[in-house]
């Protein structure tokens, strides 16, 4: 047990304040799980560098921050205009402003039979029960983070679809934060049903600058055959720190896809945990890191072929400029019955500046014998003779690098299926680059 | 082609019983570990006051120490307090009195490897009588390295007849603050070898445990230290191929490497110290600190390991490359059978400038064998232009074992190019039906495809150690398959 500190003080009577605030209060199951939850918390305490899981990236400054609860805000008070501008065209769309659903600003377009898109907080009213499961499976193990975010929840995305229920258009989530030192704490809830297909797209964005903490949770049940997308956009803001943690439980012959695109904050961390757990359950995870100024950016995936016949892809990547810190932490476990696990996993990094930093460590844990599982990692600079060739064209120096880095980067954008997505994601892509693309372009 | 080495062989156990078995065979401290027993240790040793006093050191340091628990791989805890730290070799009584008290197993590996009948005896711990004449050839070793200037030596005699060379190079690769095990060792080790090459000298021949006066039962905390001056050039090689008998379970080794600007150290591992049975009963558990450091520009130094022996093996060859242009190689084959666990692998620390490494690891396993690689590539904001390459492949024989892999990749130079990748594998059935359809026993067929797999790594031995250590897969790897 360890000494109570001083942090664990502060959220102890800070939970004890505000209880009576949170959505659900009326449930005794989520009384009780929240209660669970902060207990927890206070027995596992902040992870420090010297915990392995966290040995490149500290928490300290989320520790020692005293973050506070956002206060409830209408939704007249909020600028449409800027929610418009980061709408993607033919998605249902939700709005999260500092952590809870404004129905005002979302706009859902029709939806198939069988298929249930909601906040979770409106769910506790209507049909809590629905939640209850989802809620009560990740409670045992959690880690601090999503021990904090269970005892703290307060809204988050709710997805159910029926057996054969396909939809067709995206659902975007978006979640603004707008109020300086304040802590939300979402948890989006999606159970694919068999046979169901659907891709969510998770963006952040700020409306601030200064120090906020989102920490979300996003927890994914992929029922036989059925196939979701799941793609984060983090776009914080500048002081931000961002925790993530998603969970992925796949059934045979289903399907998870999951794309990380990290562009913001100043400390953020997402843990991806897949688990194949029926027979021929596959996963694909991409993701990319561009942190520069003074950005931390941390993945860590896991991906536990549980069952035979598994396939996973994975492919991370990272450009790290001005003093940016990426780290990739990818482990791919192959349990003993996992016979005819496929498993590749690819890190590939670009230092583009003297302070940048790269840590990386993929990871093979292999129990079975028939399997066929690689993984590969480099950390390079861009390519002198390409870099030659372009200058032998007429490119300035600096325009080749530029160019030479979006061509690197721009390959997880390529990967993304669906159009306005992609453009997005380029977007963001373009903006980090040393020197605008246009003139080439 | 074995036979040359295995006569040398010869040689080691009698000039040991001679020097040092017999007249220290009234000396056992009983068990237990505090100052007294550190001291009188340093005193039967008759070391310099400095030497004591590091030790001492250490041992305070090792106090304040937890043991770490962090690896792969699993032991029952060790009670540091149960074991002799300054125990004679097991007298005649202890041991078999002759073969036939030996496992046959063990015997019929002897047979195998063709390790001649009276060495067999020496290797199985049978306390044999018989002298057979070896001082003449140790000698005219020693003379002729000694003409060269080379200082060639046990720990304890280096300490008493060049202090100030100990003195000066002693913990400065692995301080005694590094690890658990290896402030451990350095509280209470017993013996070990001292290797001096002086400016500019190739030493004309491969250094070997073998070749060494007092080199077998130096105990279980050993200590190596080898330095290599300016220009100097030293291939040493460390072990044995023949399974041998130790009564000791722990064996906590710290090997220190130091390469002056242009020196070139080559170190090698045969190791094959008792696995335990085929449940995994008993066995050596082998947790050993080796750092070799390139202090000067240009210097070099390249770990060659072949394990296949002891219960637990638990370690990482490092080299930290501090000179500029310096480099650091790692080539490692660990096989597992039965209940092994391995959990080893290096750490490449580029400091200076232009400094390579390269690491290649090759994993078998088979049986209930866990098989983990765990290395480091830390290039440093120093280290410009630092280049790496990491080859990890692991085999897999049989559903119910296990291959790891766990790099770190540490990069905060952009000049860098790193380059890591790792495959897991088994051996396939289209592979071992083409060699049994060509008339080769289904054995065979998987000890010629595991030999292959590890050729890179093995055409980095000496010739006679390589030839020996395809030998000795083959049999490590006996009843591993149908």
């Amino acid at each position: 047990m360890r000494l109570l500190g001083e942090s664990h003080k502060y959220h102890l009577d800070e939970y004890a304040q505000h209880k009576s605030q949170l959505p659900g209060r009326r449930l005794q199951w989520l009384t009780a799980l929240r209660e669970d939850a902060i207990k927890r918390f206070v027995a596992l305490g902040f992870p420090t560098p010297r915990d392995e899981g966290w040995k490149y990236t500290n928490v300290a400054p989320i520790e020692k921050k005293r973050f506070t609860l956002p206060t409830i805000r209408a939704a007249s008070a909020f600028d449409a205009s800027i929610v418009a501008g980061l709408a993607l065209p033919g998605t249902s769309m939700l709005v999260f402003v500092d952590g809870r659903h404004v129905p005002e600003l979302s706009s859902l377009r029709p939806l198939p039979v069988g298929a249930a898109v909601s906040s979770v907080a409106a769910m506790l009213e209507t049909q809590p029960e629905e939640v209850e499961a989802a809620m009560t499976r990740a409670t045992p193990r959690a880690s601090t983070f999503t021990a904090l975010n269970t005892a703290w929840m307060s809204d988050g995305l709710f997805v159910a679809l029926e057996a054969g229920v396909e939809l067709v258009e995206p659902i975007h989530v978006l979640y603004l934060a707008t109020t300086p030192d304040t802590a939300t704490h979402t948890r989006n809830i999606i159970v694919a049903g068999p046979n169901s297909r659907a891709a969510i797209i998770e963006q952040h964005a700020a409306l601030t600058d200064a120090a906020y903490f989102t920490n979300v949770v996003t927890d994914i049940t992929i029922k036989r055959g059925a196939r979701i997308e799941h793609h984060k956009v983090q776009d914080e803001g500048r002081a931000a720190f961002h925790i993530a943690a998603v969970t992925a439980d796949v059934a045979r012959d289903g399907h998870f896809v999951s794309g990380s695109h990290a562009f913001g904050g100043v400390l953020a961390r997402v843990g991806i945990n897949v688990a194949l757990n029926g027979e021929g359950a596959q996963c694909t995870l991409d993701g990319l890191y561009m942190p520069n100024s003074r950005q931390h950016i941390d993945h860590h995936t896991r991906i536990d072929h549980n069952q035979p016949r598994g396939t996973s892809r994975e492919l991370y990547k990272g450009v790290m400029a001005g003093a940016g810190h990426g780290v990739f932490n990818g482990k791919i476990v192959v349990q003993p019955n996992a016979q005819r696990s496929d498993a590749e996993q690819t890190n590939r990094n670009l230092l583009l500046s003297d302070n940048a930093e790269v840590d990386t460590r993929p990871q093979l844990e292999i129990w079975a014998d028939d399997v066929k599982c690689s993984h590969g990692a480099t950390v390079g600079q861009l390519d002198v003779d390409q870099i030659f060739y372009l200058r032998s064209r007429g490119v300035d120096d600096a325009s080749a690098r530029a160019l030479l880095t979006y061509g690197f980067a721009a390959e997880m954008a390529e990967r993304v299926s669906f159009a306005a997505l992609r453009d997005r994601i380029d977007a963001l892509i373009r903006a980090r680059l040393p020197q605008p693309l246009e003139k080439l372009a | 082609m074995g036979s040359p080495t295995f006569n040398l062989d010869e040689f080691i156990g009698q000039k040991y019983r001679q020097g040092f078995f017999t007249p220290l065979e009234s000396d056992t401290v009983p068990h237990g570990l505090d100052e007294n027993v550190i001291r009188l240790i340093s005193e039967k040793k008759g070391e310099p006051a400095f030497m004591l006093d590091w030790r001492l050191q250490a041992y305070r340091h090792w106090l304040t120490m937890t043991e770490p628990k962090w690896s792969s791989v699993k032991y029952p805890p060790i009670d540091y307090q149960a074991i002799s730290y300054y125990s004679a070799p097991k007298s005649k009584k202890v041991g078999p009195r002759s073969l036939d008290e030996v496992d046959p197993e063990l015997l019929r590996t002897y047979e195998k490897l063709g390790v001649p009948l009276a060495e067999r005896e020496m290797l199985a711990g049978v306390a044999v009588d018989a002298v057979f004449d070896s001082v003449s050839v140790a000698t005219t070793f020693k003379a002729k390295l000694a003409e060269l200037g080379i200082i060639f030596s046990s720990f304890s005699d280096a300490v008493k007849e060049y202090p100030e060379l100990v003195q000066k190079y002693l913990g400065s690769v692995v301080p005694y603050t590094d690890n658990y095990f290896a402030c451990l060792n350095s509280a209470v080790f017993s013996d070990g070898s001292f290797c001096y090459i002086p400016p500019g000298v190739r030493c004309p021949m491969e250094l070997s445990t073998y070749f060494r006066i007092n080199a077998r039962n130096t105990g279980q905390f050993e200590r190596t230290l080898i330095i290599a001056d300016k220009g100097a050039y030293v291939s040493y090689l460390e072990g044995c191929t023949a399974p041998m008998r130790d009564e000791n379970q722990l064996h906590a080794a710290v090997v220190e490497l130091i390469a002056l600007e242009d020196a070139q150290i080559k170190y090698s591992t045969v190791q094959n110290w008792y696995p335990g049975d085929k449940n995994g009963k008993g066995g050596i558990y082998n947790f050993v600190t080796k750092r070799g450091e390139c202090r000067g520009d240009n210097a070099r130094i390249s770990w060659t390991q072949v394990e296949t022996g002891s219960a637990i093996t638990w370690k990482y060859p490092s080299v930290v490359l501090r000179g500029d242009n310096s480099i650091g190689e790692f080539y490692s084959v660990a096989l597992t059978n039965n209940h092994q666990q391995a959990d080893t692998g290096t750490k490449m620390i580029h400091l200076g400038k232009n400094t390579r490494s390269t690491i290649l690891s090759k994993g078998i396993s088979a049986g209930h064998g866990h098989n983990a690689y765990r290395g480091l590539v830390k290039v440093a904001k120093s280290a410009v232009n630092a280049r790496n390459y990491t080859q990890c492949d692991s085999l897999l024989l049989g559903d119910q074992c296990a291959a790891h892999t766990f790099p770190y990749i540490e990069v905060k130079n952009p000049g860098a190019q790193i380059e890591h990748e790792a495959t897991t594998s088994r051996i396939g059935e289209d592979q071992l039906f083409y060699c049994q359809s060509r008339g080769l026993s289904a054995e065979d067929a998987v000890a010629m495809i595991v030999n292959g797999f590890c050729k890179e790594v093995f055409k980095e031995l000496p010739m006679e150690f390589a030839v020996e250590a395809q030998k000795l897969l083959g049999i490590s790897l006996e009843g591993s398959v149908g």
